[in-house]
């Protein structure tokens, strides 16, 4: 593999990582929103809290790696990325301060209704943000970010493909939430709340999967490049992602609730890692490969041992603030 | 050769967003860097057995938290704004400037993380190993400073590559050298000067509270340490930060004259200069200053027989105008002006403190101490609006104006507008809750405060209305 696509690689690992550990994330605003009013949603509203509030910005900080990856090892495919489809990031970029700072002042709300507007703002900004998301993936898989831009960045981002990722990432990111919710309410033992996040989880997986069948078909026309690679090179992963959601929700039919984490987590990733193997060799698809795209030597050696150090520093802290917030023993106050 | 600098329908727009996207950025990311710190020896003190020590620092965490979120979606944003706002920039020199870009991003991690199991840690943790967290959240605070101004450093001292035009007229660069970029000659003295104006800032900012407390009569052994203990960091740093600033300073007369031209609203080159305290460019020439001889070689150039560098004497497009000199002169006077009296308020505190003074009864200081707050976030913008201002028209200091860099998408208008009012609501929304927490706590409940949407909702309203009247 050349240096590269090894940077390429890195970068997409980010891109993964982020649709998992954010993902989960975005997609409790779904249950937060459609959780009922405030005595109706206060468990799962508290619950929520419970499971995200030590995690999320750990979580959205992957799209900063993302991010920063991108325009250090590929500067001309992010300047473009920004140029095309700039209304659309904008907005994207306006969610995630809306939801973020909204979520940390809903803990502290001076009165119950300044924690319903600032519940209403997380919430919402939960569920645009991911579609927007979706939408800007969308448009670079289907070859809309072209380096002679056409004159109005609207089209593409408003094209079958990019309302398939949109669409499909809001309801991954609930499907992930839900399941993971599931497991947070019976680690609480929770009972009434475990079968409703359960129930929620067994529906949006079926919902999830429906959508995905539904959304390649599309492609074939709009995408034509992703839709071969979906097809070809990547379809053992569609098909591990496919397996994955299946066994989730079969085990949630089991009340496995701590598994199907596990399998989730599989379903979500390798379906995202599928787009990125479809689109492989192209960083911007029809357009410019990563090959062509890469920045200086030097620099992509660096990026290579800053991953290295994040391995060993990002890491084994991450993995430590999951087990401590995850694990079974409560508050001694 | 009087060449005019492009105007672009985005560049206003363009540079008003990233000032108040930046400006707003500085002040938290201010508290990610400094606060722990303060934590770090609140929470000391609380495990020697003071419980009061013990329950600043839990609320302190809880308020760093707060902040701590609002800075890290308003960095995101910012990270977005690079290559929204400044496509060009990033084309040209993303991979120049990228490294320490990316270990930043790795020192944010580290710190969230950390910043996650210390809040979490609360109560489930033993004493000692929970109050050892803040070293890798000090630790990756500072790491994280010193790579952000390794780019703003870059921006005004551009190394590490070798700049050539290609076919279509556009700048590129070969021999791109990132870590030559990274360790290029303005860091050290940006890096320490804001790094220690950070704990101006919060040192200042938390005293303030406490010293407003005491205004109002709540002379107790929680306001004195809550004062104390930050009123000392910022004491330190205020007393440092001129030398400091002071060394930043001398890299500009041979580095960046036209800066330095700014800041002395220097016209003409004179040697020796004079030092200009006020005064206003109007049509080219100074008005209105007092001008002491001689001073502003000795200062920004260490001896009388050194010129300062007239703006005058650098092509027009290639220095700030005259509306963006007086900008920056005025800023640069007030960051001093405020800072030597910040330091001068120190001084005398402890001064007075050893004679057995006690200032925490004078409602004189106490006042004074409660502007040091927001005068303390005036001088560092002013501060930052110094080097901003003073590098422009270049995005990159001598290789790139602002113009090239800035993005040809419409619509830039618009998403300032929606900019400013969400960082208004954002503000606001910070200074609501941070004094509803305040209220909340002094009114008793305990230092884990409910979830207002939770089973004790009905409570709290009326909790709520009945400490706000």
């Amino acid at each position: 593999m050349t240096l590269a696509s090894t940077v390429a690689v890195i970068m997409f690992l980010g891109v993964i990582a982020y649709a998992v550990f954010a993902g989960a994330d975005f997609g409790s605003g779904v249950w937060d929103l459609t959780a009922g009013d405030d005595k109706q949603g206060a468990p799962m509203r508290t619950l929520i809290d419970h499971s995200i509030g030590p995690v999320w910005e750990a979580n959205h900080v992957w799209l900063i790696f993302v991010l920063v990856y991108l325009w250090t090892g590929f500067p001309t495919a992010f300047a473009t990325i920004c140029e095309v489809l700039f209304l659309p990031l904008t907005l994207a970029g306006f969610g995630i301060v809306l939801r973020g700072s909204a979520f940390a002042f809903r803990k502290f709300a001076p009165s119950l209704a300044q924690a319903r507007l600032f519940g209403a703002m997380f919430a919402v900004s939960s569920v645009v943000t991911p579609f927007i998301l979706g939408g800007v993936a969308g448009a670079i898989a289907s070859g809309r970010v072209t380096l002679n831009r056409p004159a109005s960045s609207w089209t593409a981002w408003t094209h079958p493909t990019s309302l398939v990722g949109g669409t499909l990432a809001v309801l991954t990111c609930a499907f992930l939430a839900a399941v993971f919710l599931t497991a947070e309410a019976a680690k609480q033992h929770k009972v009434d709340l475990f079968e409703a996040c359960r129930k929620r989880a067994i529906i949006s997986g079926i919902v999830t999967g429906v959508a995905a069948l539904l959304g390649i078909w599309p492609l074939d026309r709009d995408a034509p490049t992703l839709f071969h690679g979906l097809n070809h090179r990547a379809l053992p992963l569609i098909l591990v992602s496919g397996a994955g959601g299946a066994g989730t929700v079969w085990l949630l039919i089991q009340r496995k609730a701590r598994l199907a984490r596990i399998t989730a987590v599989i379903a979500v990733a390798s379906v995202v890692a599928g787009w990125g193997v479809a689109q492989w060799p192209w960083i911007l698809v029809d357009e410019l490969k990563i090959s062509d795209a890469a920045g200086a030597h030097q620099t992509l050696w660096g990026l290579v041992f800053v991953f290295m150090l994040a391995a060993v520093t990002v890491v084994p802290s991450l993995a430590y603030l999951l087990w401590f917030t995850q694990r079974r023993e409560p508050s001694v106050s | 050769m009087s060449m005019t600098i492009v105007a672009t329908a985005q560049l206003v727009p363009a540079r008003w967003q990233m000032t108040v996207s930046l400006g707003s950025h500085i002040v938290l990311a201010c508290f990610g860097v400094a606060f722990p710190a303060m934590i770090w020896v609140m929470h000391g003190r609380g495990l020697k057995g003071d419980e009061v020590a013990l329950s600043l620092a839990k609320r302190w965490s809880k308020v760093a938290a707060v902040l701590f979120a609002v800075g890290a979606v308003s960095g995101t944003i910012l990270s977005l704004e690079m290559g929204l706002l400044w496509p060009e920039f990033m084309r040209t020199f993303g991979d120049v400037i990228g490294l320490p870009f990316a270990l930043e991003g790795i020192a944010f991690f580290v710190e969230a993380i950390f910043i996650g199991i210390y809040l979490y840690g609360w109560n489930r943790l033993p004493g000692r190993f929970h109050r050892m967290l803040l070293i890798p959240i000090s630790i990756s605070g500072v790491f994280g400073t010193f790579c952000i101004l390794a780019v703003n450093a870059w921006m005004n001292a551009p190394t590490g590559f070798t700049l050539n035009t290609n076919s279509a007229g556009k700048l590129v660069t070969s021999n791109v050298d990132p870590l030559a970029a990274m360790f290029n000659r303005a860091l050290w003295s940006e890096f320490v000067h804001m790094f220690i104006g950070a704990y101006v800032l919060v040192g200042f900012c938390v005293a303030a509270v406490y010293a407003a407390g005491l205004l109002k009569g709540r002379d107790d052994h929680h306001h004195r340490i809550g004062f104390i203990v930050p009123f000392a960091f910022a004491s330190i740093a205020a007393v440092i930060q001129p030398f400091s600033g002071h060394i930043a300073g001398l890299r500009l007369a041979t580095e960046q004259p036209s800066k330095l031209a700014a800041m002395e609203l220097a016209t003409d080159t004179e040697k020796p200069a004079p030092l200009t305290i006020g005064g206003i460019i109007i049509d080219g020439k100074v008005h209105y200053a007092i001008k002491i001889p001689d001073l502003g070689s000795l200062i920004a150039r260490g001896g009388t027989d050194r010129p300062i560098i007239g703006l005058n004497d650098v092509p027009a497009d290639a220095r700030p105008n005259d509306q963006l000199a007086n900008t920056v002169h005025f800023s640069f006077q007030a960051m001093v002006g405020i800072g030597t009296m910040l330091a001068l308020l120190a001084v005398a505190f402890w001064l007075f403190r050893r004679r057995k003074q006690d200032w925490l009864r004078s409602r004189l200081f106490l006042k004074i101490a409660v502007v040091a707050g927001p005068a303390a976030i005036a001088a560092l913008e002013f501060g930052w609006i110094t080097t901003e201002v003073g590098r422009q028209p270049w995005i990159a200091y001598g290789v790139m104006r602002i113009d090239q860099a800035v993005t040809q998408s419409s619509g830039v208008w618009v998403s300032l507008i929606v900019l400013v009012i969400v960082y208004a609501a954002m503000g606001l929304g910070s200074l609501g809750v941070l004094r509803s927490m305040s209220r909340r706590w002094r009114a008793g409940e305990s230092d884990d405060l409910p979830t207002p949407y939770g089973p004790g909702a009905p409570e709290l309203e009326e909790a709520g209305a009945g400490s706000s009247s």
